[in-house]
Parts: C-alpha cells; structure tokens; sequence
C-alpha cells in the first residue's frame, strides 16, 4: 500500500516545477505547457484523496479540469496565432506596448 | 512492494520529464517530454483504480491537447528560438520564488489529516466497474457542472475558430 503523502508530495514537486517554468521561460508556448503541468498535479492530487476518501468526487472534478484544459488549450493557442500573426513574436519580454 | 516500486519509478520519470520540458532549449522537446509525463501520469491513475480516468488522460492530454500544442508550434517560427535565451531576465527570482513554494507545498503535508470517508469503497467500485460508477455519480449529482462543461467547450470552438481566422484573406 503506498502511502498518500507519497502522492501529494510528487504532486507538490510537479506543481513547484511547472511554477518554475511558468516563471522562467519567455516562450509563450512553453508557458502554456507548464500550466498544463501544474493542473496535472493538482489531477493528480484530486485522485489520490479520493482514492484514500473512498469517494468518486474527485475523479468527477478531474474529469470537469481536463474539459476546461482542452478549452483554454485551444483558446489559448489561437491567442499565440494571432499575436505571432500580428507582432511576429512569441516572446513575453517583446510584448511591451503597455509599457508595464 | 511491486506497487511501491511502479510509483517510484512514475514519479522519477515524471519529475524527470517535466524538468526537460521547462528546461530545454527546442520547444519541440518539451512537448514530446511532455507527452511521456502524461503517460506515466496515466500510469499513476491506474496505481489509484482510476482506469477511466488512465484513458482520457492518454486520449485527451496526450492524444488531443498535446498534438494541438505541436502544431502550434510548427505555425510560429522556430528558426532563432534554438539559438536565442531561453530564460528571461529576471529567471534567478523566479526560481528561488519556486523552490520556495515547493519548500512550503512540502512542509505542509505531514499535517494533512483525512476527512469522513465516502461511500464508494474500491471494492464497490470494482463491482460497478470505474465508468460505472463514474457515470452514475456524474449523471446524479453533477449534471448542472456537466451542462456547464458542454458549454464550455461550445465557447471553445467558437473562440478557437474567430481567433484563428485570417482577416486580410477573407476579406480579399
């Protein structure tokens, strides 16, 4: 029997790396990848306890969190079509006209 | 002990993988490192009785969402990007801010405490078959969030279409 906390704490390093590529890369492409990573963890967190709970709710919630990963997937990478298409660029630090 | 051991090899691919993808210089890279962490995430889901679960994660993440992510990557350039820096400016805050975070994800787990048990038992689940039961707890109690998700998805195909549309051609 593995214990629980093995899960949660693979699910905390997974979530701390995909903050880490969040954070650190300039690829827009790249950064939407990491927050694929980080509701991956929090999946997996989701259907750990509730193996551990003997409960079906988080599966459930998984199942709502994947729908709503494939919609921003695909609203989200028509976004960098239409920046790549309008600035020529894909890279965070070059969209500055907000000067913020 | 055998299912000890399928863990520690999931979760040391799964770290592993997701590094290369945050990491590595070709986008490219990423994505496929990416599609092998979804698979041993999926193997993880079957360590936890969730084969419903297992084959959306291969089907949706690693068959759909990930191959929309590799196409998207071959419509922008990819030329410089092997050549220019990966990281931005400011990557040591960032980092520090994230190990940081990791450190304190990790401090508080040893004082989780379980809640009241639920009334699907693995062996009930087992009797129901995983979709089964998924299906009955779904279609009984969360039909509205359901509902919610069909719409979702509406407004995502329609988003998807007006973004990716080209002005100039269609009105040329």
């Amino acid at each position: 029997m593995i214990p629980l906390s093995w899960y949660m704490a693979l699910a905390a390093v997974l979530f701390s790396i995909g903050t880490y590529g969040f954070l650190v890369r300039r690829n827009i492409i790249v950064m939407f990848l990491s927050m694929e990573l980080m509701l991956n963890a929090v999946n997996l967190n989701l259907v750990a306890m509730s193996h551990y709970l003997d409960s079906l709710v988080g599966h459930n919630f998984v199942f709502f969190i994947i729908t709503v990963a494939a919609a921003e997937a695909a609203i989200g990478l028509g976004l960098v079509i239409v920046l790549f298409r309008n600035k020529k660029t894909i890279y965070v630090d070059h969209i500055n006209e907000l000067k913020g | 002990m055998v299912n000890q051991l399928l863990f520690l090899y999931c979760a040391v691919v799964i770290i592993g993988t997701g590094l290369v993808a945050v990491r590595a210089k070709n986008p490219v890279y990423s994505v496929l490192s990416v599609m092998v962490l979804f698979f041993h995430m999926a193997g993880l889901y079957l360590l936890l009785n969730a084969e419903f679960l297992a084959a959306i994660q291969i089907i949706v993440y690693a068959g759909a969402i990930l191959v929309l992510y590799l196409f998207v990557l071959f419509l922008v350039s990819l030329r410089q990007e092997v050549k220019i820096e990966r990281f931005i400016a400011s990557h040591g805050v960032s980092t520090v801010v994230s190990v940081c975070l990791g450190a304190c994800l990790l401090a508080i787990i040893p004082s989780f405490k379980l809640g009241a048990k639920g009334q699907y038992p693995v062996e009930r689940i087992e009797q129901l078959t995983h979709t089964k039961a998924m299906g009955l707890e779904l279609y009984s109690n969360f039909i509205l969030p359901f509902e919610i998700a069909g719409l979702i998805l509406l407004i995502a195909v329609i988003g998807g279409l007006v973004l990716a549309r080209n002005e100039k051609e269609v009105n040329e």
